[in-house]
């Protein structure tokens, strides 16, 4: 999608970052050059084979997806299996929540994050609350909710949204963004393999740029532990998605100024890994939250506020938060005002650096 | 949408798609999107009055008589007396749990006078594997199904016995054990869940079907309209069984839409439909057991549209005579109500009497009082229940948050009603 309307619109734009490949885990074997958006198909070819309840839905899936992470999967597995639904993006969730507790491994697609509010209503009262209103009787924990994510470089309003701190305020849930496409596949087969149902958001910028040497095996990634990406002294970086590479970037320019500084990438956004995040900023005490979605009630709030309650002993400067502006995401032709660009998180490791 | 649309286009252009859809629009031009369509060279509008009214399906006279003797359902007298008693003790509790709230005893609830019928017919119909996706008000269903006296009084204290453990609001029932999914005050959120398990069960090739009990008010829902859609094109085996009791809140149903009823939208969907009288319990019961065929050996769903009439009020925390007169309420239920039709059909085949009423009515009011003073004795469950079951472990921001309670609690351990309450 993205090559095409590029090639169409006649513009070809720089993406605002540099995609930095992860070597693979050895101990996890033989490997093979895939994308993010191969590595996701790769998770759900493995689930469909391995579990023979697993279905795969959404919109347009059938023919492989607009994104094509469902390609091929229909043949392989049968029209019963892998599917379209009408257009209905509450009875997408609906359904999956349904077939969940029904016994199948679910995994269900909302063709972008911006187009998830109409099953806002199934994923807060009705998924969440699933095992807890029914103490324990029923549940959905084996629904994944699969829907691309975050800014594309021309996605405006409705193609560019990062809507995960509108469910961290919905206990229940689980939320998980990769960076990678190795990340990708782990994480992924950890959300289906998990007794809670999850949203799992895929960075669509990364769809194809990101490719890596994945493992081709069946291998999961722990939910709610953050990694600690390159290990500093000066300022802890907390963030996640396409904007762990744009702050990869951002520590490479500030380091010529001998600043070190540790990126920690979150991983799960919800529950979120308090004490990996705590412990590096007790080692750094200055604390960079970074992430694409409007800076008001954003995930970066919540970390800095818990963060600020655990360390605040230890902490040397104010808590930054580089973050998108309090506008709608993202003004079409204005993206590279918006987006927390490394050039305005450098301004702010500055800020932090100069308190 | 536009721009969405767009996008689809401009991203199948990329992977050279482009030139069939074309050609295939072309051809298709005139039929597409409706395939068996006839051409017409007239200008004529479909108007609703041109279609008939679909009727009301009926075994059982108002009088007790069977209208057409085919079609009186093969029930053994113990059978009958088992539907009749459910319907009964469940209005018997009804009332009890009704008085019980204005005592503030407990702190809500909702009657289920004039739809038992509903319940209980349609609940024979099934199997009892076949899994029950409630609104709110089926609590016929589950007595049927074997939900004991105790399982709903502990569900409405709330207490530690409680199928969810005081974490929900009274009447909302689940049970694993009877296929009863748990009951969430949401409106039609249900529906679609339904399908879904409908399609599992359909892939798990059990031979079940799931039933999916909603109201006319909540057709309005978009879940409602999804669930309906997807269950066609999915051809899921689900019963969407509407409760038409005439009133959502107050807002009657001749505010709530303005088609034929809920039945009528059955063809819309490509979905078979019939409409019965609700408080014919055999109506009721063929309806459904048709349908529940139709749905397991053709996998297709079916909707029924059971017409009813909502004698009591919405809840506790409602006052119906704001919104229609007492008149209507007691000339309707007089003139109709499911449970004395169906006595005096019972009284007509000759299974029950004066007496075994009488006795009935004795033993059913000790029960449910019997009941309701043992389970109002047991204590709620331990405030730690609330962290519970948010997720399948215990998180650990929810440990944390669970400890900090804790230490609450023992500072001020004598401001908490501690004696209605398990210890942490």
């Amino acid at each position: 999608m993205l090559g095409a309307s590029k090639e169409l619109c006649g513009i070809r734009r720089l993406a605002h970052f540099t995609f930095v490949k992860d070597q693979p885990d050895p101990s996890l074997g033989q490997t093979k050059e895939m994308n993010l958006c191969q590595a996701i198909q790769n998770a759900m070819d493995l689930t469909l084979a391995n579990d023979h309840t697993a279905i795969v839905f959404g919109e347009d899936v059938a023919f492989g997806g607009v994104f094509r992470c469902t390609v091929d999967l229909r043949q392989k597995y049968g029209a019963d299996r892998v599917f379209n639904t009408p257009l209905s993006e509450q009875g997408i969730v609906g359904f999956g929540i349904g077939t969940a507790v029904s016994g199948a491994t679910t995994i269900a697609e909302i063709q972008f994050a911006d187009y998830i509010f109409p099953a806002y209503d199934q994923i807060v009262n009705e998924a969440a609350k699933y095992r807890y209103r029914s103490g324990n009787l029923f549940d959905c924990g084996r629904l994944t909710i699969r829907a691309p994510w975050g800014a594309v470089g021309h996605g405006a309003l409705y193609h560019s949204q990062s809507p995960e701190a509108q469910f961290l305020h919905t206990p229940g849930i689980k939320v998980v963004i990769p960076r990678s496409a190795i990340q990708a596949k782990g994480l992924l087969l950890s959300c289906i393999k998990d007794n809670n149902p999850c949203i799992f958001f895929e960075p669509k910028i990364l769809y194809r740029s990101a490719k890596e040497d994945v493992p081709i095996k069946d291998y999961t990634i722990p939910l709610s532990k953050a990694e600690v990406l390159i290990e500093g002294t000066d300022i802890t970086m907390v963030t996640w998605g396409t904007q762990v590479h744009v702050l990869r970037e951002v520590i490479q320019m500030v380091a010529k100024e001998n600043i070190s500084c540790e990126l920690i990438d979150l991983r799960t956004i919800v529950p979120w890994d308090v004490d990996t995040v705590c412990k590096s900023v007790v080692k750094t005490g200055k604390l960079l939250i970074s992430h694409e979605a409007p800076i008001t009630g954003g995930v970066g709030a919540e970390i800095a506020a818990t963060v600020m309650k655990e360390c605040f002993l230890n902490l040397e400067a104010p808590i930054e938060r580089v973050c998108g502006y309090d506008v709608h995401p993202i003004p079409h032709t204005f993206e590279a005002f918006y987006i927390p660009s490394k050039w305005r998180c450098f301004d702010g490791v500055k800020r932090l650096m100069n308190y | 949408m536009l721009t969405r649309r767009v996008l689809h286009r401009l991203f199948r252009c990329a992977v050279g798609q482009i030139n069939k859809r074309q050609q295939s629009t072309q051809q298709n031009l005139l039929i597409s999107g409706h395939i068996n369509a006839p051409l017409t060279n007239k200008l004529q509008f479909l108007f609703p009055k041109d279609r008939p009214i679909i009727p009301v399906y009926r075994v059982l006279e108002t009088d007790g008589h069977v209208i057409d003797e085919t079609q009186t359902p093969s029930f053994s007298d113990e059978q009958i007396v088992k539907m009749y008693k459910d319907m009964t003790l469940l209005s018997t509790m009804d009332e009890l749990l009704y008085q019980s709230q204005r005592q503030g005893r407990i702190s809500f609830y909702m009657t289920n006078y004039g739809e038992e019928a509903t319940h209980v017919g349609s609940a024979a119909a099934l199997d009892p594997n076949d899994l029950v996706y409630g609104q709110y008000r089926e609590a016929g269903v589950l007595m049927y199904r074997g939900f004991q006296l105790d399982d709903f009084m502990n569900q409405c204290f709330g207490n530690l016995k409680a199928s969810c453990k005081g974490i929900q609001m009274p009447v909302h029932y689940g049970s694993k054990k009877l296929n009863f999914v748990t009951i969430s005050s949401t409106l039609a959120t249900q529906m679609p869940q339904a399908v879904g398990s409908a399609y599992a069960y359909k892939r798990a090739q059990n031979m079940l079907c799931v039933i999916c009990y909603f109201g006319e008010g909540a057709s309005s829902e978009g879940d409602a309209h999804a669930a309906l859609n997807f269950s066609a094109t999915l051809e899921a085996p689900v019963l969407f069984f509407c409760r038409n009791n005439g009133y959502a809140i107050s807002t009657s149903a001749t505010e709530q839409y303005r088609g034929d009823g809920v039945a009528s939208r059955g063809p819309g969907y490509g979905i078979a439909a019939i409409r019965v009288d609700g408080n014919d319990l055999f109506a009721v019961y063929n309806a459904t057991k048709a349908a529940r065929d139709m749905a397991v050996n053709e996998m297709r769903p079916v909707l029924i549209e059971a017409m009813t009439y909502r004698v009591g009020h919405h809840s506790t925390s409602d006052d119906s005579s704001a919104y229609r007169s007492i008149d209507e309420v007691r000339i309707r239920d007089k003139r109709d109500n499911p449970i004395s039709r169906f006595r005096k059909y019972m009284t007509l085949r000759g299974c029950w009497n004066e007496e075994k009423e009488e006795e009935w009515v004795k033993e059913s009011k000790r029960s449910v009082m019997e009941s309701f003073t043992r389970c109002e004795k047991i204590k709620r469950a331990s405030p730690a229940t609330i962290f519970e079951n948010v997720f399948d472990k215990v998180e650990p921001h929810l440990q944390r948050q669970m400890k900090e309670m804790n230490e609450h609690i023992k500072l001020h351990h004598d401001h908490f009603p501690w004696t209605q309450y398990e210890s942490m």
